[in-house]
């Protein structure tokens, strides 16, 4: 299914919580959507027999200065097609639905997520920092991270 | 007499260099040819270990972030005395490509423990490691174990 019209199933499906479709200079394009919606829309991305995304293939944080955005990158095996999702969030206290119970590999990228940009996602099964240590203060890939002076009095 | 005694144990000692099997990156990959047959570190007497309590020689292979740090330590102290530690690479001498603008990664294993030989390189090739590992034995063969201290 092409990316527009995957577009329109969802628009028809789920209204104004689909919000654009970003098709340029995407690929594949990416449907814009509220966060609030995320996970009913992945769980129908998913459950749908007509697009059967059945494969998480990418979940990033995204800083775009003025606000931070996650993108998930689905693929389905069934009908060889993919389609971007992008979400848009505040840079203040950040957070949206976890999709971890319809993709579980989703766990470890909303947890990297999670660490890296302070990116919450609430009803997560286990929403720990992965790569960093417990810890750690901050949320590097943040654009107006500060490093910090020392570590454990380790000089960074 | 003090003398032959200080020699023979440390000949004892530079030609039993058991390491510790401990690589946190891609000098581990030619830390582990440097152990296999071609290049065969084993003549040296250097036998690697899965335990820091039968190591002498703490061979630092890679990158060494902030998370790790609190293990390297731990590891050395687990060691006994006498113990050596080589710094493998660029990461291990100096944080390597990650010297600037990291905020995960040591800048030098030397912030943590004591280091006898650096080994440049990214990662060094086996006959520089051994070249370090016969520059530690020199090291070693210089002690002064009984009477006036070194």
């Amino acid at each position: 299914m092409e990316a527009q019209a995957i577009f329109d199933t969802l628009k028809g499906k789920f209204g104004d919580a689909v919000v654009a479709l970003q098709s340029e200079g995407f690929s594949p394009a990416f449907v814009v959507v509220a966060p609030a919606a995320v996970n009913g829309i992945a769980r129908f991305l998913k459950d749908d027999p007509a697009l059967s995304f059945d494969s998480l293939m990418c979940l990033s944080g995204v800083d775009y200065r003025d606000r931070l955005a996650v993108a998930y990158h689905l693929h389905s095996m069934k009908h060889r097609h993919a389609i971007g999702m992008k979400a848009f969030l505040p840079g203040e206290a950040p957070s949206l639905p976890t999709v971890d119970d319809v993709w579980p590999a989703a766990n470890f990228q909303e947890r990297e997520a999670y660490d890296l940009f302070g990116i919450g996602f609430e009803g997560s099964k286990d929403l720990r920092r992965i790569l960093l240590p417990e810890d750690w203060e901050g949320h590097p890939l943040r654009k107006d991270y500060k490093y910090p002076d020392f570590y454990h009095g380790i000089k960074v | 007499m003090v003398g032959n005694a200080d020699l023979f144990v440390n000949w004892a000692r530079k030609s039993s260099l058991w390491y510790l099997l401990f690589a946190t990156a891609c000098c581990g990959i030619e830390l582990m040819q440097a152990g296999a047959s071609r290049y065969d570190l084993d003549r040296f007497g250097a036998v690697f270990r899965a335990t820091p309590r039968q190591s002498d020689l703490m061979l630092v292979a890679g990158t060494i972030t902030h998370k790790m740090a609190d293990r390297v330590k731990r590891l050395y102290e687990q060691m006994p005395e006498p113990k050596y530690v080589i710094a493998m690479g660029s990461c291990a001498n100096t944080g390597g490509p990650f010297y600037k603008d990291s905020y995960c990664v040591v800048k030098g294993v030397d912030l943590l423990i004591p280091v006898d030989v650096y080994i440049p390189g990214c990662p060094p090739r086996p006959e520089a490691l051994i070249d370090g590992i016969m520059r530690l034995q020199k090291i070693i063969m210089q002690k002064k174990n009984y009477g006036a201290k070194a």
